[in-house]
């Protein structure tokens, strides 16, 4: 698992534990499990293995779960400043394929 | 016509092509064009519902992309099963990338589950997605709508046979993303193709300068001083595009600029002990420059392959990483320059 993390202290990823219904979503979904599940509740428990998909949040019934989400990819964010848009990867409007 | 399928069934009053779950000659091919960028952006397959094998009422859906070579990997997957493939329309783009881009998402697969009454077909209310999508569709919404429960199924599809096996769980390793050599390999032809214009770009600025003389700018100079110079771009080039993606887990930095920095310097060494850096230590330190700045930042460029990178730690990257970049790459430049005048 230690090749999974990218940058530390770095990620916006906060989750409320007075909301969280404990239905364990955002643990099925994560990619890089970054939660878990203990006393009805989920928790962080991997922090810097989040890579900010937003899966989790998206997918939260209680909206317990905030991040920004985004594309974690520097041709992505050049072309976001040089279109002066959000970081995105570059051929939507063709609706052509890219990533 | 296209390449898969193999007849229409009559289902529900609705006519709904069956697809082969063998992949045929033609779909390697079409494979092997997308990953050098090949027809990349049109290559998809029409959205709707397809069957595969002899599906009934009690099969299962599966949802997935209409980019061919997801379809493929899909239906590869499916040998044996009786179900049904719901592929919605995302532009050509596979799952995890439409979904964080919003056309894998959960207005697209309401409308499509929609449009193709799938109340009317299955007798259930469980459909598959891949884990994946969960970027773009949130389940308790889809359930809201439509009234079916999302199942998230496996990352890779080869799972599909065991998570169903398993009771329609996937385990932790089913949802994990891995990041291996062989995945990291096929993502370079497309990232050569990415990068193809700024290789000419550099090429031809490189060829050019070695054209300088004491003597002023002569043609004549550019065969004997232009090859070397254009074979230390190329090799630059190598290292950002596929050194660093081979070597991506055992180079210790973190930031993937830093790797790319790291195999540059390799490569460095490696051409000034075998007399490719120029004959004077301006050239030589003009080559430092330029070669670690092209590494460093197609390696940087490898964020985006990646599967582990996230937005907020690429950006803390580039803000120290591309200016210095930029500065290597302007001071090798510059001093490739000056050495042609001494």
């Amino acid at each position: 698992m230690k090749d999974l993390v990218y940058l530390t202290d770095v990620v916006t990823l906060s989750l409320c534990g007075k909301t969280c219904n404990g239905c364990g979503m955002c643990i099925r979904v994560c990619p890089h499990e970054v939660f878990e599940l203990s006393g009805k509740k989920a928790h962080i428990i991997n922090r810097d293995f989040c890579m900010e998909c937003g899966a989790c949040a998206m997918n939260c019934p209680v909206q317990a779960i905030t991040v920004k989400s985004g594309v974690g990819c520097a041709a992505g964010i050049i072309n976001g400043i040089l279109r002066n848009t959000e970081p995105t990867c570059g051929c939507s409007d063709s609706g052509a394929a890219c990533c | 016509m296209n390449t898969f399928t193999t007849g229409i069934i009559q289902y529900a009053g609705a006519s709904i092509p069956r697809v082969s779950t063998k992949l045929k000659t033609i779909d390697f091919l079409g494979s092997v064009m997308v990953r050098w960028g090949i027809r990349r952006n049109n290559y998809r397959v029409i959205p709707g519902l397809y069957a595969v094998g002899e599906p009934d009422a009690g099969s299962d859906v599966f949802v997935t992309a209409n980019y061919k070579l997801t379809f493929d990997n899909v239906r590869k997957n499916l040998t044996g099963i009786n179900g049904w493939i719901l592929v919605l329309d995302t532009k050509g783009v596979n799952v995890w990338c439409a979904a964080g881009k919003g056309t894998f998402a959960t207005k697209e697969l309401v409308n499509r589950i929609r449009q193709v009454s799938l109340e009317k077909i299955i007798n259930h209310k469980r459909i598959i997605l891949p884990q994946l999508g969960a970027t773009g569709v949130a389940a308790y919404k889809v359930k809201e709508e439509t009234g079916f429960n999302v199942h998230y199924g496996p990352v890779r599809a080869s799972d599909i046979k065991k998570f169903i096996a398993d009771g329609y769980r996937a385990d932790k390793k089913m949802r994990r993303v891995t990041f291996s050599l062989k995945d990291r390999i096929k993502l370079v032809p497309n990232d050569f193709m990415y990068g193809k214009y700024y290789l000419l770009g550099a090429a031809v600025l490189i060829l050019l300068i070695s054209g300088l003389s004491s003597k002023g700018f002569s043609f004549s100079n550019i065969p004997e001083k232009g090859g070397p110079a254009v074979v230390n771009i190329l090799l630059a080039y190598f290292s950002g595009i596929v050194l660093t993606p081979v070597l991506l887990p055992y180079l210790p930095p973190r930031q993937f600029s830093v790797k790319g920095f790291y195999t540059g310097l390799m490569v460095f060494i490696f051409l000034l002990l075998f007399g490719f850096t120029g004959s004077n230590i301006i050239e030589i330190f003009s080559w430092f420059f330029i070669i670690t700045a092209i590494s460093s930042f197609l390696a940087m460029n490898f964020t985006g392959s990646s599967t582990y990178t996230s937005l907020s730690g690429v950006k803390k990257e580039m803000k120290f990483s591309l200016p210095v970049q930029i500065g290597f790459a302007s001071t090798g430049v510059i001093l490739q320059v000056i050495g042609k005048f001494i």
